[in-house]
């Protein structure tokens, strides 16, 4: 019995104003680094779901999951990768 | 009045608002722990400013999915006046009983300071006391404050009269200069669609005594109060 190991990438939607983003966009500038056009700051979150699930009823779920708490979908965007 | 007062841990204005409350209508409110499944018969339920689960994952989020709130939000439903303050505010979108987000403040600050808000509306029993273009100067102290929604969410809010509060200068002009935080429209609060559930980021309890420095905030108590009895 192995465990399902998810990767969820929240992500602030497109036209979402990110100030922290901004910020670090800037700090980079300061630093020097050239050519930075934008930087938009996400979260990443792993869960590890106990296995004898198929992948699609996993996938499912973690979709309800971030459809109801990981993710505020009126203003962020999740991406779910499920790996063995 | 029979009030309520939400407790989570991470809550730390729910002392002040009970106390406001208790000034107003002469009864102290009950304070309902997070874990609490059951409401006693209510006329009002407040969900109070703070950082309610130490603001993990999304400010209010967890709050949100906890125990009580279910019971809130079946009263909200059955028409309970429901009064969320800065983290209650929060707590009240990411529950679904508000509409729209309140992201990180524009300006990346944490925000402590008295502002200036213009009363949009008088037509709810929480702004009743007050009236419609009145400037009232209360406080506000927050880090996640820039409410933002979509643009179609946010015409029904302006066609349909729903926004309680902007954020304004002394003489009640609104514009960027005056809104602290980035707000949308220098939006500070909004109601529901039956203008029952009201969530603002500023503090009505934190000037409602004149020890406090100012009584602005206590109009919002006396309204709740003759509208409720």
């Amino acid at each position: 019995m192995g465990v399902l190991k998810a990767k969820v990438h929240v992500t602030l939607k497109p036209g979402v104003l990110d100030p922290q983003g901004k910020a670090v966009q800037h700090s980079l500038a300061a630093l020097g680094f050239g050519g930075v056009e934008q930087v938009r700051q996400g979260k990443y979150i792993e869960v590890d779901l106990a296995d004898g699930s198929s992948r699609e009823q996993a996938r499912a779920a973690l979709d309800a999951m971030c459809r109801q708490l990981l993710a505020n979908t009126v203003i962020e965007d999740y991406t779910i990768d499920i790996a063995e | 009045m029979r009030a309520a007062v939400i407790v989570f841990p991470g809550s730390n204005c729910d002392r002040d608002v009970a106390l406001a409350l208790q000034q107003v209508s002469g009864r102290a409110p009950a304070m309902i722990w997070h874990r609490e499944s059951a409401l006693p018969a209510l006329d009002l339920i407040v969900v109070p400013g703070g950082f309610s689960y130490g603001d993990y994952l999304r400010c209010g989020a967890i709050a949100a999915h906890s125990p009580v709130m279910r019971a809130v939000r079946e009263r909200a439903l059955a028409g309970v006046p429901v009064l969320g303050i800065c983290n209650g505010f929060q707590v009240l979108t990411e529950a679904g009983l508000l509409p729209g987000a309140l992201l990180r403040n524009a300006g990346l600050r944490f925000v402590c300071k008295d502002v200036f808000l213009r009363v949009e509306t008088e037509g709810t029993p929480f702004t009743r006391a007050y009236r419609a273009g009145q400037v009232v100067r209360l406080p506000i102290a927050h880090n996640e404050g820039n409410y933002f929604t979509d643009a179609e969410t946010h015409a029904r809010l302006e066609g349909e009269g729903r926004v309680a509060f902007r954020y304004c200068d002394v003489d009640g002009a609104v514009d960027a200069a005056a809104n602290p935080n980035g707000s949308l429209a220098g939006i500070a609060g909004i109601v529901d669609e039956r203008g029952r559930v009201l969530g603002m980021m500023p503090h009505p309890e934190r000037l409602a005594d004149p020890q406090l420095g100012g009584i602005d905030g206590r109009a919002m108590f006396e309204g709740l109060l003759a509208a409720v009895g």
